[in-house]
């Protein structure tokens, strides 16, 4: 093959493992004080001052449907940056950075761990990992907010 | 070499030069026998000329050199200010503005110039000949015009015991060889001392270009009798008037620079001691990049922070010491804020100096007469702001040519002056910065406005028939409207003033419109101080902390839960006499924690949008604290009722309310 690699900042929710693309990961963050933002979804955590940036922060949890979780010392807030947006990210446990040969990424399967697809790039094997990787623009689908903000505010 | 570090100050300094020098043959069409304003317009093109050499773009250089000859034979009297050398000056402002503006674009700067070129060759080489147009007034000494280096060599000559002589030489009038005349003058003359100047140019007494008549300046310690006599010498010479008269023009020079009310008085040299005051006594000033400034504001943000733990640690620990250094630390941290956000004001005059020449062409191209007339110029609003308000305005004031100003002979028949005139003002108030554009035009046909609103289907007529003046004349900013019968080439560029509006919304700002039929329109834009920074009013609702603009509060209040009543279940408060509804902002916000219902007491921040009004339950107020704006971000575009965040000292955000979205 090739030979082409990329590198990503492995993390975890749940018992699955994720991987994000380094390029698009700004900083990996403790918790902090989240301030809440009323009256938007659920997914919405609020924002942080990051270093004097308002950064909003989502927990990707719950922007996957599963059950949210109390936030513990591993806990961690992935920056990632799309489109010239700057949005937190909530996993479990962010601890690991991997080459992935291009080669290695298979398709996402239609249906994965009850995740939707659209999310996802792809999955890479390596030994016995499976690593889902996130597809970003997709997880931060800025008209998903606002019409779930808009319902809210119908409702 | 490296050119890309400079390239910058290169652009942002031609462009300051071409300002001027539009502002400076605006001047000159006003007086065109006001040489200094010529010296002025000359010093700016050459200093071009000089800084697009170096830089390697070479049809600026050329374009500017060309200039700078016109120019150079206006103030040696050479040439005399027309109608067509303004209007080439001004074509030719414009060609290197297009240049300025292309290497500002990453372009290479290069731009066909010839027919431009070709013309100011004519204008300087086909009327060089001409007689000076003032003999006798150029013969008068002290007449000449000294750029500051040759009135510098003068006055340090001065200081040294030389004397200084305006010399006039007149050659007979059956005088052959004038140029071997003159020759041998000036031999004569440099062996006496030094010339500073002739009039004209030396270059042109060698081409035998001037009448019978020359003048030169000359530093000598010979005196006067001694220098005539020797030039009579000089055979087919008529005339030797020899004046030593520089000796006070120099003194008054320097007494007016000590007092510059006094500028006036040195008639012979106006303009040049003007020039010196302003250079010298002008605030040195230094340019810099705003995102320097933007990074400086967030990492005294950071400090903020920082000092807001220290304050916090000083208080738990109780030692004096601590105490008294956080605290000063505090007192020079807020100067220093101080100090940050005044960096970004600047004064408005950066956007107002592109409109009188703008106004000129447009007035020119529509054959009106407009006279425009700046008040407040010096006012200040933030960098943001002032880089964005510029082309609302350039849209307002063509709208007030095209559709207010009438046309000369109509303005005759009403009765008015045929010159229309535009005012552009800006002023402070509050916290708040107005800028009106009001003209002296037709004003606006309410019936011609509505009637379009009705076709356009912005209206129904029904709706419209009890509108005020004030409802009618706002549908000019509704998307999709055009006033002109005939779209012209002015206004008609598919953008209407829904566009100005929504650009000034979009700074935060408002923009009205008065009229009356006959005697003109006013339009006024109001625009907060700065985007960045606002004062308001932090409250508390349950544990969360909210900032509210104290532009849009009116009063706060403390109300008992007996005073509160309902219409149809909303609870609504008597407030100096008006029923005003009621919110509460913990029930708005979802905030967890008790209701505000609960307790006996309540503060209450009365809110207004327009003249409507709105009483916000809170639990506590903090008090009043500048805070500074910051966006939510890109993923968070638009968030019910909130404006944007602010960090607080604690380093936590807190959210900005957006009083106008409560209010319906």
């Amino acid at each position: 093959m090739n030979g082409q690699e990329i590198k990503v900042i492995v993390f975890q929710l749940e018992n699955e493992e994720y991987g994000v693309d380094v390029h698009q990961v700004k900083s990996i963050e403790r918790v902090s004080h989240i301030t809440r933002i009323p009256r938007t979804p659920g997914f919405v955590k609020g924002v942080i001052n990051l270093r004097g940036i308002v950064t909003p922060i989502i927990d990707l949890r719950s922007r996957f449907g599963m059950e949210e979780k109390q936030t513990d010392e591993n806990t961690r807030i992935i920056i990632v940056n799309t489109d010239e947006m700057e949005v937190g990210l909530i996993v479990d446990s962010a601890n690991d950075v991997l080459d992935i040969p291009t080669a290695d990424i298979e398709p996402t399967p239609e249906v994965a761990g009850g995740i939707n697809a659209e999310y996802l790039d792809g999955v890479a094997k390596i030994g016995d990992r499976l690593l889902i990787l996130l597809q970003l623009d997709k997880v931060l689908n800025k008209e998903e907010v606002t019409q779930l903000h808009l319902i809210g505010n119908l409702g | 070499m490296e050119m890309s570090q400079y390239l910058d100050i290169f652009i942002e300094e031609s462009k300051e030069h071409l300002q001027s020098m539009n502002e400076q043959v605006l001047l000159l069409e006003k007086q065109p026998d006001e040489l200094s304003i010529v010296q002025e317009i000359f010093r700016s093109a050459h200093t071009l000329k000089g800084m697009s050499a170096s830089m390697g773009y070479e049809d600026l250089a050329n374009l500017t050199h060309i200039m700078e000859n016109v120019l150079d034979g206006i103030r040696n009297h050479k040439l005399t200010v027309t109608q067509e050398i303004l209007d080439a000056l001004f074509v030719s402002i414009d060609h290197l503005e297009e240049m300025v503006l292309s290497i500002g674009n990453g372009g290479d700067g290069k731009k066909d110039v010839e027919d431009i070129v070709r013309l100011l060759h004519a204008i300087e080489s086909g009327k060089s000949e001409e007689p000076p147009q003032n003999k006798q007034e150029q013969s008068k000494a002290g007449q000449a015009i000294f750029d500051e280096y040759e009135l510098t060599i003068m006055k340090q000559s001065l200081e040294q015991n030389f004397h200084v002589y305006q010399i006039s030489v007149e050659l007979r009038d059956d005088c052959l060889l004038k140029a071997v005349r003159a020759y041998m003058a000036f031999e004569t003359l440099e062996q006496m001392g030094e010339v500073v100047k002739s009039v004209p140019s030396v270059d042109l007494i060698e081409q035998e270009k001037f009448e019978r008549e020359f003048q030169v300046t000359l530093i000598s310690k010979e005196q006067p009798e001694t220098i005539q006599n020797n030039l009579l010498k000089v055979s087919e010479i008529d005339k030797v008037s020899v004046e030593s008269i520089m000796a006070e023009h120099i003194v008054q020079n320097e007494a007016e620079e000590a007092d510059p009310e006094e500028e006036k008085t040195g008639a012979d040299m106006k303009g040049e001691p003007a020039q010196k005051t302003s250079s010298s006594a002008g605030s040195k000033t230094i340019r810099v990049n705003i995102d320097r400034l933007d990074r400086l504001m967030n990492l005294f943000e950071e400090l903020v922070i920082d000092r807001g733990r220290l304050e916090k640690i000083s208080k738990d620990l109780k030692s004096n010491d601590l105490n008294e250094t956080v605290e000063r630390m505090s007192r020079i941290s807020s100067d220093l804020q101080d100090i940050i956000l005044n960096m970004r004001m600047v004064p408005v005059d950066q956007v107002f100096n592109r409109f009188p020449r703008m106004i000129r062409g447009l007035a020119k191209d529509l054959g009106k007469s407009v006279s425009l007339e700046i008040t407040g110029a010096e006012t200040e609003l933030d960098r943001t702001v002032i880089d964005e308000i510029g082309d609302p305005l350039v849209h307002l004031l063509r709208n007030s040519i095209d559709h207010g100003i009438e046309k000369p002979e109509k303005r005759a028949e009403a009765g008015k002056s045929k010159i229309g005139t535009i005012h552009l003002r800006a002023y402070h108030s509050g916290n708040h910065v107005f800028i009106e554009i009001q003209d002296d035009g037709a004003g606006i046909n309410r019936h011609k406005v509505l009637e379009r609103a009705i076709e356009r289907g912005i209206v129904n007529r029904e709706l419209s028939e009890d509108f005020t003046d004030k409802q009618v004349f706002e549908l000019l900013f509704a998307s999709g409207f055009s006033t002109a019968d005939v779209i012209s080439d002015i206004s008609g560029r598919g953008v209407g003033l829904d566009a100005v509006k929504n650009k000034i919304e979009s700074l935060g700002g408002f923009v009205t419109v008065d009229s009356r039929e006959g005697s003109g329109s006013l339009f006024s834009i109001q625009l907060p101080l700065t985007l960045s920074i606002i004062s308001s009013m932090l409250v508390k609702a349950g544990e969360e902390t909210y900032a509210i603009p104290l532009s849009s509060i009116i009063e706060t209040a403390l109300i008992k839960k007996s005073d509160i009543m309902t219409v149809h279940h909303q609870p609504m408060i008597d407030f100096r006499g008006k029923v005003v509804p009621l919110i509460s902002l913990s029930e708005l916000f979802e905030v967890p924690g008790p209701g505000w219902d609960e307790k006996d007491r309540s503060s209450v921040v009365i809110v207004k949008k327009g003249d409507k009004m709105a009483g916000l339950a809170v639990d506590s107020l903090i008090g009043q604290q500048e805070i500074v704006l910051k966006s939510l971000g890109n993923y968070l575009a638009s968030v019910f009722a909130v404006s944007g965040a602010t960090i607080l000292g604690d380093g936590q955000v807190a959210l900005i309310l957006d009083c106008n979205a409560l209010i319906k």
